[in-house]
């Protein structure tokens, strides 16, 4: 009872024994919430965006523990000077405890890689864009039950080490994707950085994000009545964004355990301790704590913004050209004019009179039978 | 047994000497021939005389580093010659690239080095970088133009000027585990036949011992497949060979460079301190910084040199003097001497001068003509309405004059009448003999005159 409640932040009272009998039971409407989803199951899009060769696909597999890229065919460098961006999806269902979740990775391979890379975000954004118009269709239909959701949930962007901060391109893809998806950047292969480097780093790449007026996924401020751990987290994982993360796609032997890491010869990196990189915290904030957020604000922010610029936009080419038939039902905003009623008005009259000879016709032919 | 020797060596000088005669007409024909020297002549202090002129003159070098923003150039070339040159932190927003030259003296033992490094600025950052290259291909080809001008010029010192060719390009790889990326593929194309290239991959703390042996042998083969010749250590000095042939495998070097000392066991070595280890970057375990130091430093500078003057510069200025228009055997296979060029270019010039001028000489006549020939028809356009508006203007007087007289003969008319009235009131007048009652009548009458004449006057006319 204590673990639920405090996941689901009731705020039902606690009730004594000596009230049991003004117990009503609405407290048990979580419960009752849980096993609910537990049964419908989870689903959930990431995209995964940003040069190639920065550790996206080892990310990926070391978040969820699972090899989603078995083979991949890597162009060599000569194929990539011209190469244009591909939307590449990878669907998996996982389940861990009873939970089924149905995680979809969105990869985009080529993107950055070309030597002219002014647009190539637009095979990106035109994606996402694409993905809102399929719910909104389906959402507006008339059959209702069975809706994909596979509008993008999160975006992980992956700024290379390597620079003094943001660059041009980082920028402006940011910007193209701010207002429709949550854009989450890390700073990947953090293990060409030291803990100094990091720090100047993620100061430089805050600065930058509030000077460009970039909008990134905020983490929600946790309520006042939550404890002081959940609370320090939370200030914490605020702290650290952006994240540094590091991914392997191998086991080693650490300390004297089997860890997820990297063999060098100075040393072994750790992917799952914190002091070597925010992968923890970043894990912790994806799937654990924030991941349901993540989704709430992909449906009630970023897909409603999209749905009513649409409709504004559809409203008016209806206006201007009234021929334009919508594919979803909207109110008329116009009372259909006069020579349209005549019009109906007289095909009524005909149906009527043609119902009425086949009335006759038919009782001709009765009597005839007779 | 003396005067043996001697006299030996008078016949052995003797014969030198006629050999030296003949030389000029026998040495074409004759191949070289290999004497033995009798005893220790001393010209084998040669070299030593060359070091001690050259060391006593300085040594130039000249570093060009290409690669993208904060990969670790400055850094790499402050490890490298353990001291720290001054360089602000590039930003990532230059609209185009730039090349930063900066020179330095150096002085190690009692040699000095006045050395040039060339950062490039903003490399990879833009959007679009199909431009990318042009800065630093121009920029190479600027200090070749510099050393060719010095070379034609009249009155030259070669040997006192500061010879600022690139010797050596640090390409610098990011490391992203793959292979190399588009851009560094096109821009190592176009340099490489311009200068010399040694392809190092940067911040190799990243990449794992594994990760590395495969990302090599993939840079490697794609440089190759592409036909990108980058600099080879030079294998036929003995001396060198050995370690040249074992270092042109570990191409392209991964280097780590740092300026921070860290203590490790009981030294303190230059290294990058992280959670999980340090990576020393003087450890031959750790990354590959010697054996750059090495090659680049210790083993082939003066190669790298040689390699820029006869190859690459060479190059540069055939191609050069072959689009100025000068060839080196005439369409008879005569060698031509660069004076009769000269003068047959320099006459080429003026007869294209002159004939240019005529040009120019003929079209400012002609326009001159045609400018001469709008004034006179405007001229002549003038001069007609000139006279248009003097008729007009005699017209008008004309008609005025008319007007007048016949203003002129109303006016005559009037008075005739007027005398014709007075007349006929003097005799009414006379006639009448009541002149006080009538003199209202009078008025009236004299008033009426002008009516009544005017009438009478009419019924005359």
């Amino acid at each position: 009872m204590t673990a639920i409640s405090r996941t689901s932040r009731s705020r039902a009272p606690r009730t004594d024994d000596a009230e049991e009998k003004d117990y009503v039971g609405f407290a048990s409407l979580p419960n009752q919430l849980h096993r609910k989803s537990v049964k419908k199951g989870f689903d959930f899009t990431l995209m995964v965006a940003g040069e190639s060769g920065l550790g996206k696909s080892t990310l990926v597999n070391s978040l969820f523990l699972t090899d989603l890229h078995k083979d991949r065919k890597l162009l060599n460098a000569e194929e990539r000077i011209h190469q244009t961006v591909e939307i590449m999806k990878h669907t998996v269902d996982i389940e861990e405890k009873g939970v089924k979740l149905k995680l979809t990775i969105v990869d985009t391979p080529g993107f950055g890689d070309a030597v002219n890379n002014s647009e190539c975000w637009s095979a990106i954004t035109d994606y996402i864009e694409q993905q809102f118009e399929h719910y909104f269709r389906d959402e507006s239909g008339l059959n209702r039950k069975n809706i994909q959701d596979n509008r993008v949930h999160c975006c992980l962007y992956f700024i290379p080490p390597f620079g003094h901060g943001l660059r041009p391109i980082d920028i402006e893809f940011m910007k193209a994707l701010q207002d429709k998806v949550n854009v989450v950047p890390l700073i990947a292969k953090a293990d060409c950085l030291t803990p100094n480097e990091i720090k100047k780093l993620k100061e430089r790449l805050r600065e930058e994000t509030d000077k460009y007026g970039i909008k990134i996924y905020q983490f929600p401020d946790c309520d006042s009545d939550e404890d002081e751990e959940f609370k320090r987290q939370d200030r914490e994982l605020k702290e650290s964004s952006p994240f540094a993360v590091i991914g392997s796609n191998t086991v080693v032997e650490a300390r004297g355990q089997r860890v997820r890491g990297r063999l060098y010869p100075w040393g072994i990196v750790e992917v799952e301790n914190p002091s070597h990189c925010d992968f923890v915290k970043l894990r912790t904030m994806l799937i654990r704590t924030h991941m349901h957020d993540l989704k709430d604000i992909t449906s009630d922010c970023h897909y409603e913004n999209y749905r009513a610029q649409c409709i504004q936009t559809m409203t008016t080419k209806m206006n201007a050209d009234s021929r334009v038939e919508s594919p979803i039902p909207l109110l008329p905003l116009n009372t259909p004019d006069v020579e349209t009623e005549n019009l109906i008005k007289k095909k009524d009259d005909e149906l009527r009179r043609m119902q009425q000879m086949l009335q006759k016709m038919q009782q001709q032919m009765h009597e005839q039978d007779l | 047994m003396c005067r043996g020797a001697v006299l030996m060596k008078a016949d052995l000088s003797c014969t030198l000497l006629t050999m030296a005669a003949n030389e000029v007409d026998v040495f074409a024909h004759e191949e070289k021939r290999n004497l033995e020297l009798g005893g220790h002549v001393g010209f084998d202090s040669l070299p030593d005389q060359l070091v001690s002129k050259s060391v006593a003159q300085g040594f130039c070098f000249n570093i060009l580093c290409v690669g993208e923003t904060g990969i670790g150039k400055s850094t790499l070339m402050n490890t490298l010659f353990n001291t720290t040159f001054e360089n602000e932190e590039a930003s990532h927003y230059q609209s185009e690239v730039q090349l930063r030259p900066q020179t330095y003296d150096l002085q190690e033992s009692n040699v000095n080095l006045k050395l040039t490094v060339v950062h490039t600025v903003g490399f990879g950052d833009q959007i679009n970088k199909g431009q990318s290259h042009k800065p630093i291909l121009d920029y190479i080809d600027a200090q070749f133009e510099m050393y060719l001008e010095e070379e034609l010029k009249i009155r030259r010192s070669l040997f006192n000027c500061h010879d600022t060719r690139i010797h050596i390009c640090l390409y610098f790889i990011a490391p992203t585990g793959h292979s190399l990326k588009s851009l560094d593929l096109v821009t190592m194309k176009k340099l490489d036949s311009k200068v010399n290239i040694i392809p190092v991959i940067a911040k190799a703390d990243t990449v794992s011992k594994s990760e590395l042996d495969k990302l090599k042998i993939k840079i490697m083969s794609e440089l190759v497949s592409n036909g990108v010749q980058i600099y080879q250590f030079p294998t036929e000095d003995e001396a060198v060979a050995e370690i040249n042939t074992s270092m042109n495998t570990h191409l392209p070097f991964a280097v780590v460079g740092s300026v921070e000392d860290v203590k490790v066991g009981n030294k303190m070595v230059k290294a990058r301190l992280y959670p999980w280890g340090s990576v020393q970057v003087e450890n031959e375990n750790h990354c590959d910084f010697v054996k750059l130091r090495e090659m680049l430093l210790r083993v082939n500078m003066e190669d790298l040199r040689e390699q820029t003057h006869a190859r690459h510069y060479e190059l540069y200025r055939r191609c050069k003097l072959e689009e100025m228009g000068f060839k080196d055997t005439g369409p008879d296979s005569q060698s031509f001497s660069l004076q009769e060029t000269y003068e047959a270019k320099r006459k080429e010039f003026l007869v294209d001068l002159q004939r240019k001028e005529e040009e120019m000489r003929q079209m400012f006549v002609s326009k001159v003509k045609e400018t001469e020939a709008e004034l006179k028809e405007k001229e002549k356009e003038l001069h007609e309405r000139f006279e248009q508006l003097k008729r007009m203007h005699q017209d008008e007087k004309k008609n005025l004059e008319e007007k007048r007289r016949d203003l002129e003969e109303e006016m005559n008319a009037f008075n005739r009448r007027k005398v014709a009235a007075e007349t006929l009131m003097g005799q009414a007048l006379q006639g009448c003999s009541q002149p006080f009652k009538k003199d209202k009548d009078k008025k009236n009458f004299f008033s009426l005159p002008s009516a009544c004449s005017l009438t009478s006057g009419r019924n005359l006319n």
